[in-house]
């Protein structure tokens, strides 16, 4: 089995790391190859790394409240493209009424604040074994 | 403390005590871990005695509040003649909103303001760039102009308050701003107080707000120093921060010692241009973090009091007793919030403020408890007001100075925290100083891994996080978050583009020709950005112009 590919992006202009940086650490120490874009992704730049480094899944993270517009416009270009073979997760600050309709735009997992590792690590593991 | 002889008869018998009494018990009752350790991972020892400080020497180590090396304190009385400015961190949505917030928090008895900016504005961006979507006042104000800067400030007499901002790339543009909009007010430069905290350095290894590369930016810090002495002297014009550091998951030690080297990164820089340090190190200013290990964070406070005066006095050569103090801000730690059980925050928040008031802070926020899910609600933000009120006038804590000095085991620490800076110090030197330090990412990475092993640890649950490892609840979370008005930044955009339409259009762009040539060249831009302002060029124009000459920074990519 090839190794699973996941981009872990920083959209905006929130500079709030420690979150992506631990978890692709947690998801490298897990066998997964990891690609980390940096900060102050657009989410045209995201979609674009994501296709230029055939990724399985791309993880992002997002404190600064901003979500709503960042992730659903991050849907929206997979969708404008065609693209559905992407599994697309997120963590951050975000309240309880928006995991609901992060869902409904096709986000497959929500990562809130307390997640251990070992969830995060567990559900790309799922994905690769598909 | 004590003479040789008695340490070694405490010594002596402290081996006994393990042999005989400790021993018994242990055999009994064994302890309920194999190693205790701080919120950093730091070891703690069951019990300190005056053989763990052997060369203790009271007037070396600690003196009398007031006097070097200030370990004790750099005022005389501390809380006895003044309470530390009860300066809460706020700013949501338009401009309005946050000078409602402002004259509420105020009418609850809130002693100092503290101004908290979105996104675009902490990169220098008006509302209305590409890079600002969704971000409009989130997770603080939008201002975008010297006419949002007026009405944030509305109605609040800018000479009787002190204003601390929170803004880093745009420091001289908004302070600009804030001494534009004071005058305007009709209140001289001479007389504002107040801080911005210009701390780019902790940019690039923490908070990540910077805009232009660390060359540039140290040449702005100093602009900023040179004019601040000459016209806003009561200004303090860093807040010299440890705070983003330890959010971005460092420990204790790592805070400590990298917000005293880049504290001594920017007097070097300063002497650098021929500044006399005894003319701007008394406006230099701290802020640090308190997390939730009460001794770990009070020793920390006492040891960078001592090391920053000893430092500015016998490294930098400073004569004047006021550049050798230490004075700082504290906020509670952001990072310890949970978002389960988010009532228990309140006692979180409790602990980290006693923390800051035992190691003498000048200044103090207290995070709110919903703060793990949004910017605070007004109930919420006057909880944790309310919590600093109760700390100082009942709990006893403010009624003697440096109520731990001859703690053993609080000499100890602060002593241990002290040496471990003194090593950090020594591996950036080796590695050129700080800024080649953070090019090369030795800040980032001794930052990431701690940040790592904290998150480990707490799955592991080799230490507890009640809500959120243990006592764990399953059911829904209700709290009231805070509303924001749907239409604020449709407001805030008309009110740009209107500024854009009724200015003088040619003064405007002169002032920013004139600033670009300033920038190109040596002179100090403040009195140019400070012409920008007042001909109302918006912020993320004067930053432009700003972008245009020095370029842009970008990263070291590591986790």
């Amino acid at each position: 089995m090839t190794k699973l590919r996941v981009l872990v992006a920083k959209p905006g202009l929130d500079g709030h790391d420690r979150g992506a940086k631990v978890v692709a650490r947690a998801l490298r120490d897990s066998g997964v190859e990891v690609i980390y874009t940096g900060l102050h992704q657009t989410p045209e730049q995201i979609v674009e790394a994501a296709i230029q480094e055939d990724v399985d899944a791309i993880g992002m993270s997002c404190l600064s409240g901003a979500h709503m517009t960042l992730f659903k416009t991050v849907m929206d270009i997979l969708k404008e493209k065609g693209i559905d073979d992407i599994v697309v997760t997120c963590g951050g600050i975000i309240p309880d009424e928006d995991v609901t309709k992060l869902k409904e735009m096709g986000i497959a997992a929500v990562f809130g604040p307390g997640t251990p590792l070992r969830d995060i690590v567990d559900f790309h593991r799922k994905i690769a074994g598909k | 403390m004590s003479e040789e002889g008695d340490i070694k008869e405490i010594a002596k018998s402290k081996r006994d005590w393990e042999g005989s009494t400790l021993k018994r018990s242990l055999d009994a009752l064994p302890e309920r871990r194999k190693a205790f350790t701080t919120t950093s991972s730091a070891p703690i020892d069951r019990l300190y005695t005056p053989d763990d400080t052997p060369d203790f020497d009271y007037f070396k180590k600690l003196g009398l509040p007031g006097e070097y090396p200030f370990t004790r304190g750099v005022h005389p009385t501390l809380y006895r003649s003044k309470l530390w400015t009860m300066r809460m961190f706020s700013g949501f949505g338009t401009a309005e909103e946050t000078n409602a917030r402002y004259k509420y928090l105020l009418e609850h008895g809130e002693t100092g303001l503290s101004v908290a900016f979105d996104f675009p504005t902490l990169y220098g961006y008006d509302t209305d760039h590409t890079m600002a979507r969704g971000e409009f006042g989130k997770c603080g104000v939008a201002i975008s102009s010297l006419k949002d800067m007026e009405i944030l400030f509305g109605g609040i007499p800018l000479d009787e308050i002190s204003t601390s901002m929170t803004i880093n790339g745009p420091a001289p543009v908004v302070w600009a701003m804030y001494i534009a909009a004071a005058e305007r007010q009709g209140i001289p430069s001479t007389n504002i107080r107040g801080t911005i905290q210009n701390d780019i350095l902790k940019e690039y290894i923490a908070q990540k707000s910077y805009i232009f590369p660390p060359e540039p930016s140290m040449r702005l810090i100093v602009d900023t120093f040179e004019f601040g002495s000459k016209e806003v002297p009561l200004w303090n014009t860093v807040s010299i921060s440890g705070y983003h550091i330890r959010e971005a998951g460092s420990t204790a030690v790592q805070e400590l010692a990298f917000t005293l080297a880049d504290g001594f990164e920017y007097v070097r820089a300063a002497k650098e241009r021929g500044l006399d340090v005894d003319d701007f190190a008394p406006r230099l200013s701290f802020f640090f973090n308190a997390h939730n290990d009460l001794f770990e964070e009070i020793a920390k406070y006492r040891a960078a009091r001592r090391i920053w005066a000893r430092e500015l006095k016998e490294t930098f050569g400073a004569k004047n007793p006021r550049s050798w103090w230490m004075r700082f801000h504290t906020q509670t730690a952001g990072c310890s919030l949970t978002a389960q059980q988010p009532e228990n925050n309140i006692v979180r928040v409790a602990i980290q403020a006693i923390a800051a008031v035992l190691g003498g802070t000048q200044s103090l926020h207290t995070n709110s408890m919903d703060e793990a899910y949004a910017v605070p609600s007004a109930k919420a933000v006057k909880i944790a007001l309310r919590t600093q009120q109760i700390i100082a006038h009942e709990s006893g804590v403010a009624n003697t100075i440096d109520p731990l000095g001859g703690s053993y085991f609080v000499e100890y620490l602060t002593d241990r925290m002290e040496e471990e800076s003194y090593e950090y110090f020594d591996k950036i030197e080796k590695l050129g100083g700080v800024i080649p330090a953070l090019k090369k990412g030795f800040f980032q990475k001794e930052i990431a891994r701690a940040a790592y092993r904290y998150q480990k640890e707490t799955d592991d649950k080799e230490r507890i996080i009640v809500g959120v490892n243990e006592y764990v609840e399953k059911k829904p979370i209700e709290i009231a978050l805070v509303d924001m008005d749907p239409e604020g930044e449709r407001k805030h955009l008309d009110r740009l583009n209107r500024l854009k339409k009724e200015r003088d259009q040619k003064e405007t762009e002169r002032s920013l020709d004139r600033l670009r040539r300033a920038a190109e060249g040596e002179e100090n831009v403040m009195p140019f950005i400070l012409d920008c302002v007042k001909a109302h060029a918006t912020l993320g124009e004067t930053c432009g112009v700003l972008r245009e000459v020095f370029g842009e920074y970008t990263e070291p990519i590591i986790y």
